[in-house]
């Protein structure tokens, strides 16, 4: 068994993980408490504002007009598909790059270029050329992520430490078996946290895609709110896509725990 | 009988504003069996020849006559484990790129693990591995494709004293008991005429071969009794001063 000094120890780290999840707590439900409590007594403007208590209501509103689900499925899907996309396309060319050195010194300055333009300023070209439909604003999430993953991911894969190249070259491995055998496997935080990066880019290009350009999805919500001055709609999809982004980052952080078993 | 003939090597790098000439007339002959260390001042090519040896690099000019049934283990300065990988899977990282995971190589391996007291740690990932340790995990992988001939780059020069000196008596003993030949770099004199049967002294840069010692020592057995032979400061001696070192 452990001795006393041990015990207490144990103790005190319990204590401190409950305290911290205890104040976390404490802070949201005392933000909502101290709003809805301004909003009841008048202290803030409601119709700017909005208050807990009208967003809930707006959630069931639109629950029981049976869209709510339709809204956060619409942007769910846009997110997965260019989150997949951007991702996995991004690693294929970065691989693609890192095998052949002479592609990577010719695109480099127009990975740069295409790196520093802001991607909304390709919108209306994606919209004319795409379409005013879903398409668009999943390619312009996409542009958005691929072109960070394939800068981030290929900077990662030449990186690899250079001895551990020279011995596997030195048991004759072929240019796949290094990738397979060492420059993935050596590169997973690499790429884990560049999943991490992504959704929270991606998230951005969906939304500002369906600022631009939708007939449905959260983006939509918060756009059509804002246009019929209904800050409750505004804050409402606000709150479900804090809700859906930190479900999503923590989706990502289980499949690394699970992976990493 | 010379298993690797080695004529006239020269090695030329080439950068944008100059060349540098990183080896020059290098020639050297190995016998089955044989274990010669190469020593020199740092930066003097020594570790540019046992890349071109083993073929990673290629040599500016010279011949390289070797037996085309023979095969090599590079030992890297550094173990260059992968921490992802378990011991016993480290091990098995030259059969699996080579296609050879066969029952035999595979018992085979497993015997090295257990000769040479890796036994308990086959499922253990490298973290969990002493220096000397991972030193002896990385030397396995090396033999577990079955060289002929090793070439070593500064093998120890990741370990601490006392654990440089037991794992090169380890290392030493297994390259022996296996019956390999090897070709060791270093820039440690004693531990080269400790473990070589000779000595290739290289002068600095472009560096060419300066001396070659036959080490005979009297009671030659491992490398920390070799140490004790009383011929052993009179090469330490003799050596020291080809390099002609110079704070």
């Amino acid at each position: 068994m452990y001795s006393k000094e041990h015990k207490e120890y144990l103790k005190k780290i319990k204590i401190n993980s409950f305290l911290v999840r205890f104040i976390q707590i404490l802070i949201i439900t005392l933000f909502i408490f101290l709003w809805q409590f301004a909003a009841n007594h008048n202290l803030i403007n409601t119709f700017i504002a909005s208050s807990p208590k009208s967003i809930i209501n707006t959630i069931v509103n639109l629950y029981q007009d049976g869209t709510l689900f339709h809204h956060i499925w619409i942007t769910f899907y846009e997110v997965i598909i260019s989150f997949l996309t951007g991702t996995i396309g991004g690693i294929i060319i970065a691989t693609i790059l890192w095998r052949f050195k002479f592609i990577s010194k010719v695109i480099d300055p127009y990975l740069t270029i295409l790196n520093s333009l802001p991607k909304v300023s390709l919108g209306p070209i994606i919209i004319i050329i795409a379409g005013a439909s879903t398409n668009s604003i999943i390619i312009m999430a996409l542009f958005i992520s691929v072109i960070i993953t394939i800068i981030n991911v290929h900077q990662a894969f030449t990186s690899t430490d250079e001895n551990k190249i020279r011995l596997l070259k030195s048991f004759k491995a072929k240019p796949y078996q290094i990738f397979f055998k060492l420059i993935l496997p050596s590169n997973y935080q690499n790429l884990i946290s560049t999943c991490k990066v992504n959704i929270g880019l991606v998230f951005i290009g969906v939304i500002m895609g369906e600022f631009l350009v939708s007939k449905a999805g959260v983006g939509y919500l918060i756009m059509y709110g804002s246009q019929v001055f209904n800050l409750n709609l505004v804050m409402t999809g606000i709150i479900l896509l804090a809700i859906m982004a930190s479900l999503m980052y923590y989706l990502i952080t289980f499949i690394e725990k699970k992976l990493a078993k | 009988m010379d298993i690797l003939k080695v004529k006239n090597l020269r090695k030329i790098y080439h950068a944008k504003n100059s060349e540098i000439l990183a080896v020059d007339n290098f020639s050297l002959n190995l016998k089955k069996g044989e274990f010669v260390a190469i020593v020199g001042p740092s930066g003097c090519g020594k570790s540019t020849i046992l890349s071109i040896l083993c073929g990673l690099d290629k040599p500016s000019s010279g011949t390289i006559q070797i037996d085309k049934k023979l095969k090599f283990g590079y030992m890297l300065q550094g173990d260059n484990l992968f921490d992802w990988r378990t011991i016993y899977k480290n091990c098995l990282l030259g059969l699996e790129l080579e296609n050879k995971l066969t029952k035999e190589n595979i018992k085979y391996v497993n015997k090295l693990l257990d000769t040479y007291g890796l036994k308990d740690f086959k499922k253990a990932y490298p973290n969990n591995l002493s220096g000397g340790m991972r030193q002896r995990v990385s030397l396995i992988r090396t033999l577990a494709t079955k060289p002929d001939i090793l070439f070593l780059d500064e093998p120890f020069s990741a370990l601490d004293y006392q654990t440089r000196l037991a794992v090169s008596d380890d290392v030493y003993q297994i390259i022996k008991k296996e019956k390999k030949s090897a070709i060791m770099v270093t820039h440690d004199l004693s531990e080269a005429i400790s473990m070589a049967d000779r000595v290739i002294v290289m002068s600095p840069r472009p560096s060419k071969i300066k001396s070659i010692y036959e080490i005979k020592l009297t009671n030659k057995s491992t490398p920390i009794q070799n140490r004790k032979a009383k011929e052993f400061a009179y090469y330490y001696d003799k050596i020291w001063k080809d390099i002609d070192y110079h704070v």
